[in-house]
């Protein structure tokens, strides 16, 4: 049979062509434009060329803070995503429980970010906070403003229970899609709980496990108001993550050119690992189809 | 040019860039092709090609301005190798 060959599709394309452009492409290239100028407000700019980029790559500060922020969404991937598959495996798969389950996972996600800060910049405070006051009394020496260890504890475990629900649906989701059959057999074949998750629950759920991950890290990677809001990158540089350092240089100092270049790197590493994660992921399904 | 401090130099790279993705558009339209998988084991067309050549180079110019210095003439050489080798092998 022949198919009709029609184009005129692609202009229903155009509005979000437009809005894309809008919100996206034209800020980005005005990042670039930036990346190779210096300015000193009122709208006055100098050619700078390249020296943005080799002061930024030259910069122990910029290093320092993509390895925290390497750091800070390495240990939240390693600790919600396992802890998420977890969550998910223990769930009550059907019945009133399993919607109470869901209900109650899905309340973090919907808190907005600098409210989840403010929780937990107040939950810390060692005065008046459940958590801060607690250990107090227990005798453990608790200080976020003031302790580095106790600053990125509070900041991973504040992530670890604003996001892990997310990964414990999704991966709750991906089990809810494998059929009975398959758990028949595994009893046929009287496989050990642990052969049923290796070989049955684990590979139906590595497509929305790399969804969860792949959004994990865009989103801790890009974080910014929860660290600001509770240690505001203290004490000391010690939570300055990448974005927050970003911020500081280009609103807090005024930098719009090394600012810019900054930007440009950070935006290249995430469509790089962006890229990476989406290929893996395409190519599984190309696999399993 | 006024307009948001547009300088040459930018718009020259982005009508490059802009040019890239044009003419592999057409080339596209014009002779599709089917994907092949080459050395990455990843199925890839021209346009994935030329993504993984933009986004090598990025990083390339980086690492050149990073440990050789501001000779970035030098790095489009090695630019265009990397391009030359991906779409051979890639």
């Amino acid at each position: 049979m022949n198919k009709t060959v029609n184009q005129k599709a692609w202009f229903l394309v155009l509005p979000v062509l437009l809005l894309v452009a809008f919100s996206a492409v034209i800020p980005l290239m005005t990042v670039v434009n930036y990346s190779v100028q210096d300015t000193f407000g009122q709208n006055q700019f100098f050619w700078a060329g390249l020296a943005w980029f080799e002061e930024m790559l030259a910069s122990e500060r910029m290093w320092n803070a993509l390895w925290r922020q390497m750091m800070f969404s390495g240990i939240i991937l390693v600790i919600q995503v396992p802890l998420g598959i977890f969550v998910a495996l223990n769930m009550p798969k059907s019945g009133a429980w399993s919607t109470v389950c869901l209900v109650l996972m899905s309340l973090p996600l919907l808190i907005p970010w600098n409210v989840v800060g403010t929780i937990w910049q107040i939950f810390g405070r060692v005065d008046i906070g459940l958590l801060g006051y607690t250990l107090d009394a227990l005798g453990l020496e608790y200080n976020y403003t003031q302790d580095t260890l106790d600053a990125w504890v509070t900041l991973i475990v504040m992530d670890v229970w604003h996001w892990t629900s997310l990964v414990a649906l999704l991966a709750f989701a991906g089990l809810k899609s494998i059929p009975d059959a398959y758990y028949q057999a595994a009893k046929i074949d009287q496989a050990s709980r642990w052969k049923v998750f290796r070989y049955i629950e684990l590979p139906k759920m590595s497509g929305v496990l790399t969804i969860a991950i792949l959004l994990r890290f865009m989103d801790s990677f890009k974080i910014y108001t929860e660290p600001f809001v509770v240690t505001g990158g203290g004490p000391g540089n010690a939570t300055t993550l990448l974005s927050i350092d970003l911020v500081k240089m280009a609103l807090g100092q005024f930098d719009l050119g090394p600012a810019a270049a900054f930007s440009i790197m950070y935006f290249l590493v995430i469509l790089l690992v962006s890229w990476v994660f989406y290929t893996v992921m395409t190519n599984l399904d190309k696999q399993e189809g | 040019m006024d307009w948001m401090a547009w300088t040459w130099p930018t718009a020259i790279f982005f009508i490059v860039i802009a040019g890239l993705l044009i003419t592999f558009s057409v080339l596209a339209i014009k002779f599709p092709e089917t994907p092949r998988r080459g050395i990455l084991r990843i199925e890839t067309t021209r346009g994935d090609r030329l993504f993984i050549t933009l986004v090598g180079s990025a990083f390339i110019n980086l690492a050149w301005l990073g440990i050789v210095g501001a000779q970035q003439p030098y790095a489009l050489i090695v630019c265009l190798a990397y391009a030359l080798a991906v779409f051979r092998w890639v």
